[in-house]
């Protein structure tokens, strides 16, 4: 069974009396490990599409089915509740707060998810060594590279323990030595630990790294397919 | 979510921006203080003025000429020499008033005294030897004067304090020695200690003389302007005010209540009015200070909105994190409640403060017994309205704040 199921997916907008048609019926299917690259130019409906699947935002038309659940079914509480617990997010200009240590920062979740306390600064701890990151538990985001603030903001996604993380243009304000490392950690949750990853990237380069890759066009779906030649973070180094 | 890591989070957003939030509260700070100001200095007017009337004592009743004033127009009353010393008479006799234990009357007004080159204004009170018994006031040095005395106008004074170094300095024995007033020399037979304000008297100032001397010789009228009875126990207050109506009544010849001539006070009545009018007084004074708290909450939800655009960012990162609605709303309402909150606590320390100062100025320049007081109800007040006016002022900006889609949130830069 698929984990993420899409049918006539729709999405518009209306302000001022134009209506813009953001997404215009798109269907497809995701399942639990997979590693999939949603894909186009800007315009192309790929961010509407990430904030719908990540139940950020209802779509207009169609359906969404999470876990086997339809998105209609859930209230709001509901929806909060699964962006807690089973989505992680990872966004292109990071989102810490300022003036908060690495480690507060990978504790927010936990705060809103009824974890007991005394089991936080283990999970945080976990999340922030699973990214490489326990040199820096206690730096602030201004001391951090722009590599290191995204592993952290990695670490935060994955603090929950969440069956999908979404990845909304994670190298796009990093350099690409930077870039590659984050991509290598996005990976390497994929294959060594399972998670199902969905990546959103209008890069054709980054995304290669994922095992498939859905391109989009003016809102809909223009091609589904896997990658053949799969590249590794990393490799771009070795050479 | 607990409401400690609420508090976290509040109070880390608030200390983030330390000075905005210092002027923010700066309205609450006002009002509160003006609360506490206002309550403090209140309670402490209302012991003064509670301390001096008790200080009169609670057996005593004044009769005052004129009709009892019933509005500013009515203040200059008329009748002002009802009081005459046939009812004194009436009043003594023990089958008119059977439980007046003493009866005194009394005259005032202002004199120049002199001894030699020196000159001071004394009160002067004319009354019976039985002042000192009413009054609780006695000489330290010298005498009292004696019925003989009264009876035979003569001119024998007691002075106060403040006279007697007024005119001899401090150095110079005045007791037996000589002062003229009004053209007749007054032989000093007692000197009384510093005593004070007593009563709203304040017999430091005063020249205390025989009140027939002082009707026919000082001031040169017939009447008196008070008369004082003490009635023989405080159970027999109110039967001896009834006495005194009934016999004054019929004296003048009235059958009207309406049309009296005279007014009856007593301790109690006294209290009463006074609790009335410092009750009306901070009433008023306290919905004054509320028009500053009305501002200032204004002022927080003014920047409270401001602070929730500012952090649009982070609402919609806690929202896409899992934060509900409830829970961004908490977290904003907590925020302006704790903002307010401290407001309402540095307003306490701050009026307590001033009261403080207001008490000890007064007690030193003034001279008069101020008390400082500061009700814990006032405390419980201010702390209460503080954090009422963050609720309310805070619920407005809160619910903007978790109205706020994830989306838009995240998208603002």
């Amino acid at each position: 069974m698929d984990l993420i199921r899409v049918e006539e997916l729709r999405k518009v907008y209306s302000a001022e009396g134009v209506e813009t048609v953001a997404l215009d019926g798109i269907s497809f299917g995701i399942k639990k490990g997979e590693f999939a690259a949603i894909m186009g130019p800007s315009g192309s409906g790929k961010s509407t599409l990430l904030h719908i699947l990540g139940f950020l935002d209802r779509p207009s038309g169609g359906k969404y089915y999470f876990d086997g659940r339809e998105m209609g079914a859930y209230g709001e509480e509901e929806m909060a509740a699964v962006r807690n617990r089973q989505l992680g997010f990872v966004f292109q200009s990071f989102n810490l707060l300022a003036r908060t240590s690495v480690l507060d920062n990978v504790k927010l979740p936990l705060l809103y998810s009824g974890t007991p306390e005394s089991d936080w600064e283990a999970r945080a701890k976990e999340a922030i060594d699973a990214v490489g990151l326990s040199h820096r538990l206690h730096h602030s985001p201004a001391q951090l590279s722009g590599g290191e603030k995204q592993r952290a903001a990695i670490a935060r996604a994955l603090v929950n323990r969440p069956e999908v993380i979404f990845a909304d243009e994670p190298t796009g304000n990093l350099d690409s030595k930077s870039g590659q490392l984050v991509m290598e950690t996005i990976q390497e949750l994929n294959e060594k630990s399972g998670h199902t990853i969905i990546l959103i990237t209008h890069e054709t380069y980054t995304a290669e790294m994922a095992k498939r890759i859905i391109r989009l066009r003016d809102g809909r779906l223009v091609s589904d397919e896997e990658v053949r030649v799969r590249r590794k973070a990393g490799e771009y180094f070795e050479k | 979510m607990k409401t400690t890591h609420l508090a976290q989070i509040a109070v880390r957003g608030l200390v983030a921006h330390k000075s905005r939030s210092l002027l923010t509260i700066l309205g609450i700070v006002i009002g509160i203080t003006a609360i506490i100001l206002v309550m403090s200095l209140g309670r402490g007017a209302e012991s003064l003025i509670l301390g001096e009337i008790e200080s009169i004592g609670s057996k005593t009743i004044a009769i005052v000429p004129g009709r009892q004033p019933t509005g500013p127009a009515d203040i200059i009353a008329t009748f002002t020499d009802s009081l005459k010393e046939r009812d004194l008479t009436a009043l003594s006799s023990k089958t008119n008033v059977p439980h007046a234990a003493k009866i005194m009357p009394l005259v005032f007004g202002s004199q120049t005294a002199a001894y030699g080159s020196e000159t001071y204004r004394p009160t002067i009170f004319g009354v019976t030897e039985d002042f000192a018994r009413i009054y609780d006031i006695f000489p330290t040095e010298g005498r009292l004067f004696g019925v003989d005395e009264i009876k035979s106008y003569a001119d024998v004074v007691i002075i106060g304090r403040e006279v007697r170094s007024e005119l001899f300095g401090e150095n110079e024995e005045a007791l037996g020695k000589k002062i003229k007033i009004k053209g007749r020399n007054f032989r000093i037979i007692g000197i009384l200690g510093d005593v004070g304000q007593s009563a709203f008297l304040n017999f430091n100032q005063a020249a205390i003389i025989p009140y027939t001397t002082a009707q026919q010789y000082i001031f040169g009228i017939k009447y008196f302007n008070r008369l004082i009875v003490e009635a023989d126990t405080e159970e027999n207050v109110p039967i001896t005010v009834a006495d005194i109506k009934a016999t004054l009544r019929e004296e003048h010849g009235i059958t009207d209540p309406e049309k009296d001539d005279f007014f009856v006070e007593t301790q109690a009545d006294a209290i009463e009015t006074v609790g009335a009018i410092t009750n009306v007084l901070t009433l008023f004074l306290t919905s004054m200070a509320a028009i500053s708290l009305l501002v200032g909450g204004i002022g927080i939800m003014n920047i409270m909105l401001v602070s929730v655009t500012e952090r649009t960012q982070e609402i919609g990162l806690r929202k896409a994190l899992g934060a509900t609605n409830r829970n961004i709303l908490s977290q904003f309402l907590l925020e302006a409640v704790l903002l307010t909150f401290v407001g309402g606590i540095i307003g306490i320390f701050l009026g307590g403060t001033l009261s403080y100062l207001t008490a000890f100025a007064i007690t030193r320049f003034a001279g008069l017994n101020w008390e400082f007081i500061l009700p814990l109800s006032s405390i419980f007040l201010g702390l209460g309205v503080a954090a009422g006016v963050g609720l309310i002022f805070g619920i407005y900006p809160a619910r903007q704040a978790a109205k706020k889609s994830p989306i838009e949130a995240l998208r603002y830069e």
